[in-house]
C-alpha cells in the first residue's frame, strides 16, 4: 500500500472517526482499526462490520493530520478479509464485491440489474419487497435494461489481472 | 472544443439520463464529445478490495485507449469514476511500484500508458474551460427564484481536490448561479455522504445518511436537488419512500442530475434531457422556470 | 614544506562518532600519511584532557600544524583553534575534520563509515602544510544596541539593556508597543491580569531615557557587520506630529471615519480612522490610518479632527522619514501570528456566528475589549454551552506539523474565565495530548478538573449548525469521536473556540534576509545552536528572543529576552571585537579593473580605486562570502583559509584515499 507506514504515525486523536459518515454503525471505528494494526491485533478488525461499512467518502483520508490513507487502508484490509476467508457473518457487501468483479470479468462493464438480481436472489430475498416500488419506477422508465453491453476488449481483464496474479507469485 | 468522453457503466441504465442530457448540453454549449472507444467498467470501488493493482491497471486500460484516442482531456460525468481514474494517475505517478505493474499488465494486453492523460471532471470543464461567462450568454430561460441545493457528494472533490475544494466545493454553486438560479450556497448536507453502494447492502444505515440530507435542503426550502454522480442521484431520489417509511416524514424532493437543470436554463426540450424518467416527478420545477 | 609536522587526533565523541568509525583504524591509517608526525584518538577531544593533548603535542613533539577529526567546525573550531594558540600555534594552522555529522550520523555501515572518515580526513591532511598562520582583525565596536520588535521580547531585552546604561533604538512596526500580550485579559497559570503585569514596563520603557523608541517604524535595510551596523529605519507618516500631540483623543471623537475594524480587538469592535490603538499604548499618540482617512484617500471631509486638535498636531502634508542609525548590536524579537483558522474549513470559522480564534476569544473575555469583559454570544446572550477544540492547524501535516506549546494552557486559561463568567455555562475541552509541561502548569489543570470543565480526549471533526434534535436546533453542534469512549459524540454548544498555533509572521523570510539569517523548515528564525546559542544566529552580532524564534510562553520569552540582551551586552560592552580574518584580498598586480566583483559584492565591500585603476578590498566590510572568487574571469581575488591551491588539495588529499 502506497504510504502505508504513515500509520506508524497516528497520534489516535479521533478525527477520522468523527468524520465517518457510518462509524456509529461500525464494531470498531477507524481509529480504533489503526490501533489494532498496530498492536497486532489485525483479525479482530477484519472479522468485525466496520470496513464492509466504509463507503469510501474519503472524509478522514482529507482530515487526517497525519496523512494517513484510511479509506485504502480500508480497501487493504478488506483485501485481506476476502483472501484469508476472515469475514463477518452478517456482512453482505463482500458478496456483493464479489459478484460485481464478476460482472466486469465477464462482460467488461458492470451491469446494474444483473449485479441486483443475483444479489438478490443469493442474500436478500426481502430486498424485491422493499425496494419494488421503485424497482418498478426504474424499470417502465427505461433506466433497467435488462441486457448486458458487452466490450469487445472483455478478455483484456483477465488477462490484465492474471498478469498481476503472476507478479504477485513471483514476489512471493 | 473537443474532449474524450466516458460516460461509466450507470450511463447505460439507472444514469441514463445523466448520460443523455451531459450530451445535449455539451452540444448546445457547441462542445464535442467523442466517446472512448470499447471503455470498461473503472472498477470503482468494489475492484479495490480485491487488489488494489487490479482497480489501478483495468482503470489505466480506459487511460491508455483514450490516450491512443487523441489528445484531448478525458471528460467524465461520474463522481466515482472521476475519482478513480483520477487516483490511477496519482498513483502511478506517486508509485514506481504501482506504475511498473499497471504498465506490466497493459503491456500483457498490448497497451501502453504513460500516467500522463489528464482526467476532468465535466464540471471542471464546464467552469474552467467554458466558462460561466459564456454558460450565462447562451441563458434562454433563467433559473430566477428557482430554489437549488447543490448537492456534491463525497468523490466530487475527495480524495484529490484538483479542481475544487475538499471541504468546501464551490464549483457547482457558481455554475448554478451562473444560469440566475437562487442557489442556496450555504447547503451544509452538500458534501455528506449518501450511503453509496451501502443502499444494496445496508439499507437502514444508507436511508439515515439519506434523511439527513434530505432533511437539510428540505430544511432551507430547496424546491431541487441537483447531484453530479449517479449513484447519489439515485439513492436520493429513488429512496425517498424508505426514508419517509423510515423516519415518518413526506420528502417529495424533485432530484435531477444538474445537466438536466441546466439543459432546461439553456432552452433544450425536457425530453431531450430524459426528465421524464426521474422517479420524483420534476413537473414543479419545469412548471416554476420562468419562460 | 616537507619539514611540517601535522598532529592528528581523532575523537570518539563518546559513541557518536566510535559507536560507527573504527577510530583506532582511522589514528592508525593516518600516522602513515605524509607529514604526520602524531596520531592520537581520544574519547572526548573537546574536553579538557583532549585539548591538552594538542597542547602537549606542540610543546613537546614540535607540531607545526593540527586536525581534529570530530564535529562540525561551527561547533567546535572556536575550541580547538584556541587550544592550539594556547600552546604557541597560530590558530589557523589547525583544521577540522567532520566525521561526525558529515559521517558517523549518516552512514549506516561501519566500513563505509570507516572508509569514509578516512577520505574527510585525508583532506585536510593534504591541505594543511598549505595553511598559513593569520592573525585576528580587530574592529572598534558601536556601543549602541537595535531591538527590532516591541512585544514583551522586545520591551524586557530593551529595558534591560537601557539599565546596563547602552543607548538602544526600540523599533515597532505599530503606532504602540505592547504586541500581543497587551491584548490578553489574563495569563496562565497565575491569573495575573496582563495589562497589570505589562503596562509598568510599557511606560517604563517610554520613559527610559536611554531608549529611543521608533513607533510605527520598520527596518528597510541592514548593513555592515558586527559591532558596526548601519540599519535604516522607515518612519511612516502618522499625520500627526508625534512630539506636539498630547494623546488626548480628540481628534479620535471627531473623525467621520468610525467604522474602520479595530485591529486590537481582532475586528471585533470599530474604531475612526483618526485613532490610538487602546487606552495603555506607549507612545500615547494618534495616528491616522492613511488607507481609511477621507482627506488622505483624495475624499472630501470637512476635516473636523483639524478644529478638534488644540496643540495643532495634525499634519497631512507628513511623509514617511528614511532614518539610517548606527549600532553594535540588533535583537530582532518580531513575534509570531495567530494561524488562521480559515483554511480549515470544517470549524466553519468566518462562515458561522460564534465561532471564534482564540485571540478573538481574549478580547471578549477582557474588561477592555468589545464587550466590557462579558463573555457574550452575538446576539448578546450569555452562551449556555462553550467548546474550546485543541490543536486547530497544529500537529497536522496539512498545516502546522509542530506543537505550539501554549495553546493547552491557554485552552484551559479560557475554561477557567468561563467558569469565572459563568458558573452555569458547560466547557468542553476536545484534546489529543493535554500539555501542560511549566512551573505550576499541571496544578492548573487539575485546578480546572475541580471546576467541572469537560475533557474530551479527542480531535474535534467538525463544526455544524445543522441540528438533528430539539437540543440542537439553533445552536452550533461540534462532531467530536470521544476517544476514551470510542463513541462520537455531538455536542450542542453556543460558542466554539478555536485554539489555534502560533505560526511564523508571513514575513519572516523577508525579515530574515534583511538581517541575514535563516529559518528553520517550520517557518521560524534560526537559532545558531538550538541548545546552546537560541539566542545567536549565524550572522555574528545579531541575536534572536521571542515567539519568532519558536512559539513558547512569557516566562520563556522574558527569559529568552533577558538572554539575548546578555548576549548584546556582553558585545557592545567591549571597545573593540575580533572578527574573522578569512576574508578576500586582491592583487593589485594581477586585477585588470574589469569592476565585475564591484557590482556582485553582496556586503559593499570591494571598491574601485580610480587611481590606481584596481578593485579593493575594504577589510572591516568583508564577511567572506566567496562570491568575488568565484566570479572574477581571472581568479584575482582569493579568500584567505580557502586559497585555491588549498581547496585543490583537499580534494586531492580526499580522492587519493
Amino acid at each position: 500500500m502506497p504510504a502505508g507506514e504513515k500509520i506508524k504515525i497516528c497520534q489516535q486523536c479521533g478525527t477520522c472517526t468523527g468524520s465517518c459518515p457510518t462509524s456509529s454503525m461500525m464494531d470498531y471505528g477507524p481509529r480504533e482499526v489503526i490501533a489494532a494494526f498496530r498492536a497486532g491485533m489485525i483479525d479482530k478488525v477484519v472479522k468485525s462490520n466496520t470496513i464492509w461499512l466504509c463507503t469510501s467518502c474519503y472524509s478522514c483520508t482529507v482530515r487526517c493530520p497525519a496523512g494517513i490513507k484510511i479509506t485504502d487502508l480500508m480497501y487493504e484490509l478488506k483485501r485481506l478479509g476476502i483472501k484469508y476467508d476472515l469475514l463477518p457473518k452478517d456482512t453482505r457487501n463482500p458478496a456483493m464485491t464479489r459478484y460485481f468483479i464478476d460482472n466486469v470479468l465477464k462482460y467488461g462493464r458492470n451491469h446494474e440489474v444483473g449485479l441486483m438480481a443475483r444479489f438478490m436472489l443469493a442474500k436478500d430475498w426481502s430486498m424485491p419487497f422493499n425496494f419494488a416500488g421503485l424497482g418498478i419506477k426504474l424499470f417502465t422508465s427505461g433506466r433497467l435494461p435488462l441486457l448486458p453491453k458487452q466490450i469487445r476488449g472483455k478478455e483484456e481483464i483477465a488477462k490484465m489481472t492474471a498478469y498481476l496474479d503472476a507478479q504477485e507469485a513471483k514476489l512471493q | 472544443m473537443r474532449y474524450l468522453y466516458y460516460p461509466g457503466c450507470s450511463a447505460e441504465s439507472t444514469g441514463m439520463a445523466y448520460d443523455i442530457s451531459t450530451r445535449a448540453l455539451m452540444e448546445k454549449l457547441g462542445v464535442e464529445l467523442v466517446e472512448l472507444d470499447d471503455w470498461n467498467c473503472c472498477g470503482a470501488t468494489s475492484y479495490f478490495s480485491v487488489r488494489e493493482l487490479d482497480s489501478f491497471a483495468i482503470a489505466a486500460r480506459n487511460l491508455a485507449i483514450a490516450q491512443q484516442q487523441g489528445d484531448e482531456d478525458l471528460c467524465v460525468i461520474c463522481n466515482a469514476c472521476y475519482t478513480t481514474l483520477a487516483k490511477t494517475n496519482r498513483y502511478m505517478a506517486d508509485s514506481p511500484h504501482v506504475r511498473e505493474q499497471v504498465q506490466g499488465a497493459l503491456k500483457a494486453v498490448g497497451r501502453r500508458y504513460d500516467g500522463t492523460k489528464p482526467v476532468r471532471h465535466i464540471m471542471d470543464v464546464l467552469v474552467n474551460d467554458v466558462g460561466l461567462e459564456a454558460i450565462s450568454e447562451k441563458v434562454a430561460r433563467r433559473l430566477t427564484g428557482i430554489k437549488v441545493a447543490p448537492y456534491y457528494g463525497c468523490q466530487y472533490s475527495r480524495p484529490i481536490g484538483s479542481f475544487d475544494d475538499t471541504e468546501d466545493p464551490q464549483t457547482m454553486d457558481r455554475f448554478f448561479e451562473a444560469l440566475g438560479a437562487d442557489v442556496l450556497t450555504d447547503f451544509p448536507a452538500k458534501l455528506k455522504c449518501c450511503g453509496g453502494m451501502m443502499m444494496l447492502t445496508n439499507a437502514t444505515g444508507a436511508v439515515r445518511l439519506c434523511h439527513e440530507i434530505l432533511k437539510s435542503a428540505e430544511d432551507l426550502g430547496a424546491d431541487v436537488i441537483v447531484a453530479a454522480c449517479p449513484l447519489c442521484e439515485m439513492n436520493l431520489e429513488g429512496y425517498q419512500p424508505n426514508v419517509n417509511k423510515a423516519y415518518g416524514t413526506h420528502f417529495h424532493i424533485p432530484v435531477m442530475y444538474f445537466t438536466q437543470l441546466a439543459g432546461l436554463a439553456l432552452g433544450i426540450d425536457p425530453k431531450q434531457l430524459a426528465i421524464d424518467k426521474q422517479v420524483v416527478s420534476c413537473a414543479p420545477v419545469l412548471a416554476a422556470i420562468p419562460a | 614544506m616537507a619539514q611540517e609536522k601535522i598532529g592528528v587526533y581523532v575523537c570518539h565523541c563518546g559513541t557518536n562518532i566510535a559507536g560507527k568509525v573504527d577510530v583506532e583504524e582511522v589514528t592508525r591509517w593516518a600516522a602513515e600519511q605524509p607529514n604526520v608526525a602524531v596520531a592520537r584518538n581520544y574519547k572526548y577531544m573537546c574536553s579538557d584532557p583532549g585539548q591538552d593533548l594538542i597542547k602537549q603535542d606542540i610543546k613537546e613533539h614540535g607540531i607545526t600544524r593540527a586536525v581534529v577529526a570530530a564535529c562540525s567546525p561551527t561547533m567546535h573550531e572556536p575550541t580547538f583553534r584556541k587550544a592550539a594558540a594556547d600552546g604557541g600555534l597560530n590558530p589557523y594552522l589547525l583544521q577540522m575534520a567532520n566525521i561526525r555529522e558529515h559521517c558517523s550520523w549518516v552512514t549506516v555501515d561501519g566500513e563505509a563509515a570507516t572508509a569514509k572518515a578516512k577520505r574527510i580526513l585525508g583532506a585536510q591532511i593534504h591541505r594543511l602544510p598549505l595553511n598559513e598562520p593569520l592573525d585576528p582583525i580587530e574592529v572598534p565596536v558601536n556601543p549602541n544596541v537595535m531591538v527590532v520588535g516591541g512585544g514583551i521580547a522586545g520591551i524586557e531585552a530593551a529595558l534591560k539593556l537601557a539599565q546596563a546604561g547602552k543607548k538602544v533604538y526600540l523599533v515597532e512596526r505599530d503606532p504602540s508597543i505592547g504586541g500581543h500580550m497587551a491584548m490578553f485579559d489574563k495569563t496562565f497559570p497565575t491569573l495575573d491580569c496582563a495589562a497589570c503585569i505589562l503596562t509598568p514596563k510599557m511606560s517604563a520603557a517610554g520613559k527610559e531615557p536611554h531608549i529611543e523608541m521608533l513607533a510605527y517604524s520598520e527596518v528597510t535595510e541592514v548593513e555592515g557587520y558586527v559591532g558596526n551596523f548601519k540599519v535604516k529605519v522607515r518612519k511612516k507618516a502618522r499625520y500627526v506630529d508625534i512630539d506636539t500631540c498630547t494623546g488626548c483623543g480628540l481628534c479620535t471623537e471627531a473623525c467621520v471615519v468610525r467604522k474602520v475594524p479595530n485591529e486590537f480587538d481582532r475586528g471585533l469592535s470599530k474604531r475612526a480612522a483618526a485613532y490610538i490603538p487602546f487606552p495603555q499604548a506607549v507612545p500615547l499618540r494618534a495616528t491616522i490610518d492613511p488607507t481609511r482617512c477621507l482627506t488622505l484617500t483624495g475624499k472630501k471631509c470637512k476635516q473636523p479632527c483639524l478644529t478638534a486638535c488644540g496643540p495643532g498636531a495634525i499634519d497631512f502634508d507628513q511623509k514617511d522619514e528614511e532614518i539610517e542609525v548606527e549600532v553594535g548590536a540588533i535583537i530582532v524579537a518580531t513575534g509570531f501570528e495567530l494561524w488562521d483558522p480559515t483554511p480549515e474549513k470544517r470549524y466553519s470559522y468566518g462562515k458561522l456566528d460564534n465561532v471564534l480564534s482564540s485571540l478573538e476569544f481574549e478580547r471578549i473575555s477582557n474588561a477592555s475589549g468589545p464587550t466590557g469583559g462579558h463573555i457574550l454570544c452575538k446576539n448578546g446572550e450569555p452562551p449556555k454551552a462553550v467548546a474550546i477544540l485543541h490543536c486547530v492547524g497544529s500537529r497536522d501535516e496539512n498545516y502546522q506539523e509542530f506543537c505550539s506549546r501554549v495553546c493547552c494552557m491557554y485552552s484551559l486559561k479560557f475554561a477557567h474565565l468561563i467558569k469565572e463568567h459563568l458558573p452555569e455555562c458547560e466547557v468542553y475541552e476536545c484534546y489529543i495530548d493535554m500539555r501542560t509541561y511549566g512551573k505550576g502548569y499541571e496544578e492548573f489543570y487539575k485546578r480546572l478538573m475541580n471546576e467541572d470543565v469537560h475533557f474530551i480526549r479527542g480531535r474535534a471533526a467538525e463544526v455544524t449548525d445543522v441540528g438533528l434534535s430539539p437540543t440542537e436546533e439553533g445552536r452550533l453542534v461540534v462532531k467530536v469521536e470521544d476517544t476514551l469512549l470510542g463513541i462520537t459524540r455531538r455536542l450542542p454548544v453556543d460558542m466554539v473556540i478555536l485554539s489555534s498555533g502560533l505560526a511564523p509572521r508571513s514575513d519572516a523570510k523577508e525579515t530574515a534576509q534583511t538581517f541575514g539569517f535563516g529559518c528553520s523548515a517550520n517557518g521560524f528564525y534560526l537559532e545558531r545552536h538550538p541548545k546552546l546559542e537560541p539566542v545567536s544566529t549565524v550572522t555574528d552580532g545579531i541575536f534572536i528572543a521571542g515567539c519568532c524564534q519558536y512559539p513558547k510562553d512569557i516566562p520563556d520569552t522574558v527569559a529568552q529576552a533577558g538572554a539575548a540582551a546578555a548576549g548584546a551586552l556582553a558585545l557592545v560592552d567591549n571597545p573593540t571585537v575580533n572578527v574573522e580574518p578569512t576574508i578576500s584580498y586582491i592583487d593589485p598586480e594581477k586585477c585588470s579593473g574589469c569592476h565585475i566583483c564591484v557590482g556582485l559584492c553582496p556586503h559593499a565591500a570591494i571598491q574601485y580605486n580610480e587611481e590606481k585603476g584596481v578593485a579593493e578590498v575594504i577589510t572591516a566590510a568583508c564577511k567572506g562570502c566567496g562570491v568575488c572568487v568565484a566570479a572574477c574571469a581571472s581568479g584575482v581575488p582569493q579568500q584567505r583559509g580557502y586559497l585555491d591551491e588549498q581547496i585543490f588539495a583537499e580534494i586531492e588529499g580526499a580522492l587519493a584515499v
